[in-house]
């Protein structure tokens, strides 16, 4: 009796798990694995354990360059999901049917078209005769460039993270008491003092799950930076597609994927720390 | 001059009437409640005094102070949501403080003013925990002391007490009452439970889909109900109708198995007329003694009082009375039953059609 009762958690579980192992840490294993492997340009992969390429990537002050850009335009384009998804949000959930429906469906649009069409997208707008070129040019300005910059990425990937900090944000909006903000403006409070003390604090949870899902994502984003970045400016998920596609260096490439992995985690973890630890006491 | 005044004050959401020329004067330190079943406008009427719905016709004013328009944040009033809506993520204290911090009073100043507001409500020991931590009686402390330390001209209630258990919402009631005369605050509170409303008002405002049925101080209201509505949703009422069959020094109405006498002068003969009669106000005496006799239908005992059902020829009437030394009745047993002339009341009308005095 007591046996099968302590197994029944574990029996319904088993599904997931199984998903789980098989699709995520076996894969995450051998990659792990595979980093340890030692390369050859004549012989390929050798079944010989080496740090070398962790030793290589860690002294390389190019992948240094390479891991700074990707993080820098991850927590860009983190920024810039903050502050137009969280206003959105509130926006949104202050909207009446049907419009509201019809601008979530707005909001989640970008979800639905494949990334690569939607990078291509970006591309005919912002190439040196897209439509924003020919704006510049017909107001009289200089045409600037755009595609294949880190501009262009941090553009493509705000609209496409955009519904991943909308969602969150409004989720804890509609948790919300609606009389706590006719509560403070009753108490004198300005509406912008209501929105800052009262409303925002309240958000929170959903604004930082919000900006680790945007982060996480645009770190590891490879479509974009690959399609709008152009070939010579990389980031790390296209250094990683490089190495096992063009040089053949697949142990080097799984150190750097397992490198990105751990950076990305290192990150998330210490802001949502930080965060977290601050309104922890007053969000419960 | 009144100290709050609504003067035809009318809300329409499209062409529905939510509330209709609403007029009612309130006294400075009143303690006055909207009493109505939901929907009849009572919630509405208060979003309105608290600037948070927009009036579509009239005219509301505050110390002779036109706030029809006036952005609820420079309204200045002290409002408890039903829901309480304190701030989860401040304590107490920081709670109670806000409404202060927003008129920029020093902090000196402040902390001795949220320290008094907490000692007024008994929650100057939980200044420190926050709103989760708090059971729902303490919460609604919380509200009434957040919004009485702003020193508000007028303290409006929204159905406070109905989310407290029946137990803790009637001792909150009277130290709601308490609170309220020691602060001196013109108070206005919705209210759907007629108990509540009785027993802390000084003056019940009735509402009926949309309309001010009846204005007056709960006795008067209990003893002289004006509509049928009102005599059944204020308390319990024996309903009786019949037809004016003669008149003179008093009248007579004919129930159509019997008449009775009743003590009202002035009614047209052969008029419909509704009768009201509170059942404690019946007595029982032996059979053939009262006005009409009646056999014991059902009883049930409430404790402090016995309900008993009896069928007359007038029909069903229902009696309370005290649990005291006498024996009770049987189920079957025979009675007289009497009540003073008085206690039969004559209700305006068979419904609340027309109603009346709007204006106090």
């Amino acid at each position: 009796m007591t046996a099968t009762r302590t197994a029944t958690p574990w029996v319904l579980s088993a599904p997931a798990v199984a998903l789980f192992v098989c699709l995520l840490l076996v894969p995450l294993g051998l990659t792990a694995i595979l980093s340890f492997n030692a390369f050859d340009h004549a012989t390929g992969v050798k079944n010989e354990f080496t740090l070398a390429h962790y030793a290589a990537v860690l002294s390389d002050e190019y992948y240094y360059g390479i891991f700074w850009r990707t993080f820098w335009i991850a927590g860009l384009t983190t920024l810039i999901c903050l502050a137009i998804g969280a206003p959105e949000a509130y926006v949104l959930s202050r909207m009446g049917n049907p419009w509201r429906s019809v601008f979530l469906l707005v909001v989640l649009a970008p979800l639905l078209v494949s990334v690569v069409v939607r990078a291509f997208g970006w591309s005919m707008l912002l190439g040196p005769q897209g439509v924003v070129n020919d704006i510049l040019r017909g107001v009289g300005l200089e045409p600037m460039r755009i595609l294949y910059t880190e501009t262009a990425v941090v553009i493509a990937l705000v609209h496409v993270m955009l519904p991943f900090m909308v969602i969150p944000v409004w989720t804890s909006l509609q948790k919300l008491d609606a009389g706590v903000e006719n509560a403070a403006l009753s108490l004198n409070a300005s509406q912008f003092t209501a929105l800052r003390r009262i409303v925002l604090p309240q958000v929170l949870p959903g604004v930082l799950s919000g900006s680790l899902i945007v982060f996480g994502l645009s770190a590891s984003a490879f479509a974009i930076p690959g399609l709008l970045g152009g070939r010579r400016l990389k980031m790390v998920a296209t250094v990683v597609y490089d190495e096992y596609l063009h040089e053949l260096n697949w142990p080097l490439g799984a150190t750097i994927a397992l490198l990105l992995l751990l950076a990305n985690l290192a990150v998330m973890l210490s802001y949502n720390r930080v965060v977290e630890g601050r309104y922890k006491k007053s969000l419960g | 001059m009144s100290f709050l005044k609504l003067n035809n004050v009318s809300k329409f959401y499209g062409s529905t009437c939510v509330v209709a020329n609403m007029s009612l004067a309130v006294e400075k330190g009143e303690f006055v409640s909207l009493l109505g079943p939901s929907g009849c406008g009572k919630t509405t009427t208060l979003q309105m005094i608290a600037g948070f719905t927009d009036v579509s016709s009239g005219q509301i004013l505050l110390d002779g102070r036109d706030i029809t328009h006036t952005k609820p944040n420079s309204r200045g009033l002290g409002i408890v949501f039903q829901s309480y809506a304190l701030f989860p993520h401040m304590t107490v204290f920081d709670n109670v403080s806000f409404g202060l911090e927003m008129r920029r009073m020093p902090r000196r100043e402040r902390e001795q003013r949220v320290k008094a507001a907490l000692v007024l409500v008994h929650l100057e020991q939980l200044a420190g925990r926050y709103p989760r931590e708090l059971s729902g009686g303490q919460r609604q402390r919380v509200a009434l002391g957040r919004a009485l330390v702003i020193e508000p001209p007028v303290l409006l209630l929204d159905e406070p007490l109905s989310n407290l258990d029946a137990k803790l919402r009637e001792e909150m009631q009277f130290e709601l009452r308490e609170i309220q005369r020691k602060v001196g605050t013109t108070t206005i509170m919705v209210t759907h439970d007629q108990t509540e409303a009785m027993s802390i008002s000084d003056r019940v405002v009735v509402m009926e889909a949309g309309r001010v049925t009846q204005v007056d101080t709960p006795y008067q209201l209990y003893e002289q109900p004006r509509s049928r509505f009102i005599s059944t949703f204020v308390g319990k009422a024996n309903l009786l109708t019949g037809r004016v069959s003669a008149t003179g020094v008093g009248a007579q109405v004919d129930l159509g198995h019997m008449t009775l006498d009743v003590d009202v002068q002035g009614l047209p003969l052969g008029a419909d007329v509704a009768l009201s009669l509170r059942p404690e106000k019946i007595r029982f005496v032996p059979a053939g003694q009262g006005q009409v006799d009646g056999v014991v239908t059902a009883r049930f005992f409430l404790g402090s009082q016995w309900l008993y059902h009896l069928g007359t020829p007038a029909g069903e009437l229902v009696v309370a009375c005290q649990n005291g030394d006498t024996q009770p009745l049987q189920v079957d047993g025979h009675t007289g039953l009497a009540w003073a002339p008085g206690s039969l009341r004559v209700l305006a009308g068979l419904d609340a059609a027309n109603p009346i005095g709007a204006a106090a």
